[in-house]
């Protein structure tokens, strides 16, 4: 029997928030120290202890649900989600139920007339586990576990999104335009690979004749998966998992499921029906938080113009629509664009340069924008030179590569490597008269309407004049001298 | 109200409790005493009382985003039954648990 389907996509994205401290303690929340390092009585879950809620959270939190148009909740509340796991000390987590700081709201992808509205759920604050260190290869394998609880406590936001994804393709799009607007709120260092931005994935096949409740289909969740791609690459092993097994007539079984980078494959980690019982209750600790129309108009007031209204402007000012894509997606390649389109108002000279040679080189050495060799402003002063003829676009290239390399400006540049554009029409005109007297062969085949045989000569002009002669001033000399010489 | 041998073992397992067979019949008894006990106060009209989460009537209070000093690593950890590398260690994990 072969049955249509479709693929039902949500996914839960952790991001860790950029505090200097921990959400219930003053520890540092900072990456990378040696284990154990940031701990004390609170975070380590000894008895007696009591958490205090970090305002700083809360703030980052409800600058990503309003950038995510969610509604904020003038009341939420705190609850203990309890399990068992070595990295977890108090043997529970401190989370929010059913009365999350956030809800409804939502994530636009696509572009233009594809353009699709992504449902968000709700977002929640919470803290975030200790960092386990298997000994051994995999986690299956491993003989033990070292716990490094300096993680312990950071501060988390969790968006859920609804169920409202239909390919491994969307759910790339959401996560990549999700990323692009938190990078813009500052909120997070959002790195996948450091695990300050993390991904589980909830897949389920809906038969075409299904009515009943999404939320009754059995549902696999891909937890962790440390890359955009990975996530991509997961999706799309287990919807040819789930159809082959529902082609052979076994069921789902609703688990979760680990995802192996090397084989692109994902694996049972434990089944679902129990683990779900995490008994939440409100946590006794931490009073309700109550948050005034005064510190959410705060909030508001602290917000960063958004990507959406970004490429909007973008757009308007003449850029294509695909370079907006790219320009907006990274907020530093952004920022160096506006720089370099402050210094040097060409939109489309200014875009090219950024995007092709520049991205390029930055591409090559694995550079960010964050931190360019070359500044906007000598950029800019490039564009200058070849706007007013002393060089040539290709000779540009030349000087922006050293550029790169040593840090100079366009003009030191030029200087040391006596790139001067010859613009000199006397100068030219003599090497001119020179390649025709000594190509009378090509110059007839040239009056005999081979248009061709014009652009060796072109090359032979270049040549002598190593490239520095202005191409289209060649161009023209050629025609006058060989029309005075016919 | 009451409570069976199947939901006590249930509530024992999630709470990692290692309840002997005996027992569990009378906890079965006890712990259905104590909620019976609760469900006392089904008898009460609460058809006007708002529903509560906290007892004390604070609301928001928090602190500055401001580092205070942690606790020497070696504080930290000295209670672990064993310590390698500054960490705590710990059995073999996935094999059961939750999370």
């Amino acid at each position: 029997m072969s049955a249509a389907y479709e693929v039902v996509i949500g996914l839960e994205v952790h991001v860790e928030l950029k505090t200097a401290t921990k959400l219930f303690c003053g520890c540092a929340n900072a990456f990378g120290q040696e284990p154990n390092t940031e701990t004390c009585p609170v975070c380590l879950g000894m008895p007696g202890v009591l958490p205090v809620l970090n305002g700083e959270a809360v703030s980052l939190a409800a600058r990503a649900a309003l950038a995510l148009h969610c509604e904020i909740h003038s009341y939420s509340k705190f609850d203990r989600k309890q399990y068992f796991y070595p990295d977890l000390p108090k043997a529970y987590q401190i989370s929010q139920y059913d009365q999350p700081l956030a809800e409804n709201g939502y994530v636009e992808i696509g572009f233009g007339e594809g353009k699709r509205k992504i449902g968000i759920e709700r977002i929640h604050l919470e803290e975030d586990a200790g960092k386990l260190n298997h000994i051994g290869n995999r986690l299956g394998d491993a003989t033990g576990s070292l716990v490094d609880l300096n993680r312990a406590g950071v501060p988390l936001i969790e968006i859920v999104s609804r169920p409202q994804m239909h390919s491994p393709e969307e759910a790339r799009q959401y996560l990549t335009e999700l990323k692009t607007i938190l990078s813009y709120l500052d909120i997070s260092d959002l790195r996948m690979e450091e695990g300050s931005m993390r991904c589980d994935a909830n897949i389920s096949l809906k038969p075409s004749d299904y009515t009943g409740s999404l939320f009754d289909l059995p549902r696999v969740e891909i937890k962790n998966v440390n890359s955009f791609r990975n996530v991509q690459r997961g999706i799309e092993y287990e919807i040819g998992r789930q159809k082959e097994r529902l082609a052979q007539g076994l069921a789902i079984v609703r688990e979760t499921r680990g995802f192996d980078d090397a084989s692109g494959t994902t694996y049972s980690q434990r089944s679902k029906e129990e683990a779900n019982d995490y008994r939440y209750f409100p946590e006794p600790d931490l009073p309700p938080l109550v948050l005034s129309e005064e510190w959410l108009a705060k909030q508001q007031h602290m917000m960063p113009e958004l990507p959406d209204s970004l490429r909007a402007g973008l757009l308007q000012r003449g850029v294509a629509e695909r370079d907006v894509q790219v320009l907006v997606q990274d907020p530093d390649l952004y920022r160096y664009w506006q720089q370099a389109v402050a210094e040097f108002s060409d939109v489309r000279q200014v875009t090219n340069w950024i995007l092709s040679d520049y991205s390029r080189l930055m591409n090559a050495h694995s550079l960010s924008f964050a931190a360019p060799t070359v500044t906007a402003k000598a950029l800019a002063s490039l564009l200058r030179l070849i706007e007013s003829g002393t060089l040539s676009g290709k000779m540009a290239k030349e000087v922006l590569e050293a550029m790169f390399e040593s840090g100079e400006t366009p003009q030191a540049v030029v200087k040391r490597l006596g790139l001067i554009q010859i613009t000199d029409q006397d100068a030219i005109r003599d090497i001119v008269s020179s390649v025709v007297m000594a190509n009378p062969a090509v110059v007839k085949d040239f009056l005999g309407g081979k248009d061709k045989a014009l652009a060796f000569l072109v090359g032979q002009v270049m040549k002598q004049t190593k490239g520095q002669a202005k191409p289209d001033l060649v161009n023209d000399l050629l025609r006058e001298v060989i029309a005075t010489y016919a | 109200m009451s409570l069976t041998n199947k939901e006590v073992q249930h509530v024992a397992r999630l709470a990692r409790l290692a309840i002997l067979p005996p027992e569990i019949a009378e906890a079965t008894g006890t712990l259905g005493r104590v909620l019976d006990y609760i469900n006392l106060l089904n008898e009460l009209d609460t058809e006007h009382v708002l529903p509560t989460t906290h007892v004390v009537p604070l609301l928001t209070t928090w602190r500055e985003d401001r580092v205070e000093p942690s606790l020497p690593p070696q504080v930290a950890v000295q209670n672990g039954p064993e310590v390698l590398s500054q960490m705590f260690v710990v059995p073999k994990i996935l094999d059961g648990g939750a999370g």
